[in-house]
């Protein structure tokens, strides 16, 4: 029996999210040329293979997927699809096109382009980073293990209409399809690309790419053909890139650019922030981000939970919110505010040095013992590890710090038995989508506690694991409120075993000129950081 | 002559087989997985795998070299791990802006250099040999993040005579090359100080002062030509310094070079560009080079000879 979904209401409801403020206080204004500015170079377009979180909202803008968000929201609404339907069992996703939805070369969207976009993207010589999401799909370990190249769980029975037959339900389906990998891309226009499609994207986005001059900049123009009215607001955009923060930030007090998207440095932060325009000109915004310090569970003394229980009331997480000039909050569990599940009862672990040194005591380790904690060499995170050296060293735990360039701690938390601690800083978890599930698997399950995994606390807890492919299972929008709950006790279950210290909550810090209208969750939005759909000049 | 530019591009090729290799070496020696870097977080082990396949890294190291040489050979510097794309063509892109800020730099050095040089050498021991010999040790000490910081904010900022920021103009280029040249033109003003020293102190020139020359032609004709082999060859240095990238100053004025491209290569473990750029730098150092030791003949008629 098919359930009949009908576009923006239920799926919304569904998932019971926590409602935002109005980004609409303001009505926008259309029109306008702006400038934004970026440090480094963008490294492609190509949806199956953008991953980071500067082209990751440029992807959002030049593609369409069957699913999307309302613009500063964790909200999922069908984009490219009018409506869909569910089967009870959660294993067929049927799919209806909007028709006229053209490619910005001219030609119609249809069924057969979602279809191979996103085998494109599950294809081993894509060498997309974004396979595994689509692992629910029929079909997928042929086309990921090279044995086929088509998605058998993917049909297209007319240009409109398409249908996926799931191996297993996942509840997190709708969100999969709302995520950069699913972008729907025209064969025609990859293969006349010859390799080279993140240099020279074609999509059905709000915008278009015009000039790319490589190491210089990139402008993005207004797609006339939107498919929805009144959408996007500018004009145009122009990406200028190789832009140091700090030029990026003067330059922008002068007129010249409208969005520092590297944020405000450290140095500047009070400074800019205690000025007249100060408050006009940060954004400072929520993201569905948490850093932590793993505990590897794997290391002695880290293998005994008395041992990761003592070192989570030894952090004094407000104090490093001050390092961070309060651009954070100090976080109780893995789960970020912004996220469906996070407890807010919850109180964790409280800072408490006298109860650690007790517990450390009860553990044997009443003199303490000596680790190392590692951590990614770019300021802040070597301040912020020492302040955790410091903390450890007041409870008797004499930390070496070794800070390192990314990939290498990356390498070393991913090798059994290597790093006792590290400090995520920098490479910390930000959701790829906003589902609990998303914050589980690769960090805290047993399949990332592998060699080259992200799961750095090496935990496996395999009833919590039993726990997480049941809350998966519950793909019946119906019960979504009963899932997010489900998901929500096991993060609270974890802290009982703690692998992690959870240390704070970062928010993400956008400069903007006086004339760029819109509230602050367009510009720091939970799902694509700048939305570029919604951010609109001043009239 | 011919045969001496036909020897040193066989060294050159040896050179840059040699550099190749032991950079080859020391990347693939790194810790730092780049299948891994590529796969990003959320990547299964298959995905790691099947990228490693892809991208050759599971051959062994002499097999991955070996290709990579025949890549070289044809002109194919191979494609970029993380933007997926010809590094021929990134490395291209960038060479326009990176050959304007080094032309540049090196005129404002060598000008800064020479004229302060040989005042200093003509004031030896005088205040105005002292105040430009300090100069220079100011010069050639400060960070160029400091230098460039100062000069973009009281040239761009505050009197808005440049750009701050970007490549395309004549104004664009002024005030990267500046830093680079008041950096740069401490070393030059050293060496013309003490060589002019030396030529003055010849014989030939107490002889054209005896002649009872103008001290002007004595300087610039008789003295300057004499003095400025050692600054030939420094100029061949800078060249494949400059080729290499300027990191800083190009990350301050956002200017396109190659710097910035290799310095996001080397955060992202993106290889092939990481050697394209160090082979590129390094023929440029080479080239540089034998450019100075062609010139230098045609300059003083008394290497010639050799």
């Amino acid at each position: 029996m098919l359930k009949r979904w009908l576009k923006y209401t239920t799926v919304a409801t569904a998932l019971a999210l926590t409602p935002l403020p109005s980004f609409a206080q303001s009505a926008p204004a259309q029109g306008g040329d702006i400038v934004i500015t970026y440090k480094d170079d963008i490294a492609t377009l190509d949806p199956a293979i953008g991953y980071d979180w500067v082209n990751w909202s440029m992807i959002k803008s030049l593609y369409s997927r069957l699913m999307d968000y309302t613009p500063g929201t964790p909200d999922l609404v069908p984009s490219l699809a009018e409506s869909f339907d569910v089967s009870s069992d959660g294993l067929t996703y049927t799919f209806k096109l909007r028709k006229g939805v053209k490619f910005s070369n001219g030609r119609d969207v249809v069924a057969s382009d979602v279809k191979y976009s996103i085998e494109r993207a599950v294809d081993p010589k894509t060498q997309g980073p974004g396979a595994g999401f689509f692992g629910a799909i029929a079909g997928f370990e042929d086309v990921s293990g090279g044995k086929a190249t088509t998605l058998s769980g993917i049909e297209t029975p007319d240009d409109g209409t398409v249908i996926f037959k799931l191996s297993r339900p996942d509840a997190t389906f709708l969100h999969v399809l709302a995520i950069n990998f699913a972008s729907v891309v025209p064969r025609e226009a990859v293969e006349a690309a010859g390799g080279d499609f993140g240099k020279k994207p074609v999509g059905s986005g709000t915008f278009v790419l015009k000039e790319w001059t490589i190491g210089q900049r990139l402008v993005f123009e207004r797609n006339k053909n939107y498919f929805v009215k009144d959408m996007p607001h500018v004009d145009s955009f122009t990406v200028e890139v190789g832009q140091e923060p700090l030029v990026a930030l003067l330059r922008l007090q002068k007129g010249e650019v409208d969005i520092a998207g590297d944020g405000v440095p450290p140095a500047k932060f009070l400074e800019i922030k205690n000025s007249p325009d100060g408050a006009n000109i940060i954004v400072d915004g929520e993201q569905l981000h948490t850093g932590y310090v793993t505990l590897n569970t794997k290391v002695a003394p880290f293998d005994d939970v008395k041992v990761r229980q003592a070192l989570n009331m030894a952090i004094n997480k407000e104090r490093i919110t001050r390092i961070l000039n309060g651009r954070a909050t100090a976080a109780n569990q893995p789960l970020p505010p912004l996220m469906p599940g996070y407890d807010k009862g919850f109180t964790g672990y409280a800072y408490d040095v006298a109860k650690a040194k007790a517990l450390l005591a009860e553990a044997g380790y009443a003199d303490g013992f000596e680790t190392v904690l590692y951590s990614t060499n770019t300021d802040p995170q070597p301040r912020i590890a020492q302040a955790i050296q410091q903390d450890l060293a007041a409870v008797g735990v004499k930390a070496e710090v070794r800070a390192l360039a990314q990939s290498n701690v990356i390498a070393a938390g991913g090798t059994e038995g290597e790093a006792p601690m590290i400090w995520s800083g920098g490479m910390a978890w930000i959701a790829d989508f906003p589902d609990a599930s998303n914050f589980y698997g690769p960090i805290l399950g047993c399949a990332g506690a592998v060699p080259g995994g992200w799961n750095w606390s090496w935990y496996c807890n395999k009833e919590l694991d039993a726990r997480a492919i049941a809350a998966d299972a519950m793909s019946d929008p119906k019960i979504a409120a009963e899932r997010t709950a489900a998901w929500g006790s096991i993060f609270t279950d974890i802290m009982k075993d703690a692998p992690w210290i959870p240390v704070i909550n970062e928010r993400r810090v956008v400069a903007k000129s006086l004339r760029m209208g819109g509230e602050g969750n367009i510009y720091v939005d939970p799902t694509r950081v700048i939305n570029y759909d919604a951010i609109f000049v001043k009239p | 002559m011919v045969f001496l530019i036909l020897r040193r591009l066989g060294q050159t090729a040896l050179i840059l087989l040699g550099v190749a290799a032991i950079t080859f070496l020391l990347l693939y020696a790194l810790p730092a997985d780049p299948a891994r870097m590529i796969a990003g977080r959320s990547a299964t082990a298959q995905t790691v795998a099947n990228i490693r396949t892809q991208l050759g890294l599971d051959q062994p190291l002499l097999t991955q070299f070996w290709t990579y040489l025949q890549g070289i050979v044809q002109g194919n510097l191979g494609r970029s791990y993380a933007q997926k794309t010809d590094v021929g063509a990134l490395i291209a892109a960038r060479l326009p802006a990176t050959l304007v800020l080094m032309a540049a730099g090196i005129c404002v050095e060598v000008v800064l250099g020479v004229i302060f040089g040989v005042i200093a050498a003509l004031k030896r021991g005088g205040m105005v040999d002292r105040v430009v010999m300090m100069a220079s040790f100011v010069g050639v000490s400060a960070p160029q993040f400091v230098v460039a910081l100062l000069l973009l904010y009281v040239f761009a900022v505050t009197l808005g005579w440049f750009p701050m920021s970007g490549f395309g103009s004549a104004a664009h280029v002024v005030l990267p090359a500046a830093t680079l040249g008041i950096l740069g033109a401490g070393w030059y003003a050293r060496m013309v100080r003490s060589a002019m020293i030396d030529v003055l102190n010849q014989d030939y020139v107490r002889t054209a002062r005896a002649k009872g020359l103008s001290s002007a032609r004595i300087v610039f004709r008789h003295a300057l030509p004499n003095a400025l082999l050692p600054i030939i060859a420094m100029i061949g240095i800078d060249i494949g310094q400059f080729m290499g990238g300027v990191v800083v100053v190009e990350a301050v004025y956002g200017w396109p070079g190659i710097g910035q491209l290799a310095w996001q290569a080397i955060q992202q473990v993106d290889i092939p560009i990481i050697m394209g750029v160090t082979l590129v730098s390094a023929l440029a150092i080479v080239l540089g080079n034998l450019l100075a030791d062609v010139i230098a003949p045609l300059i003083d008629p008394r290497i010639r000879g050799r």
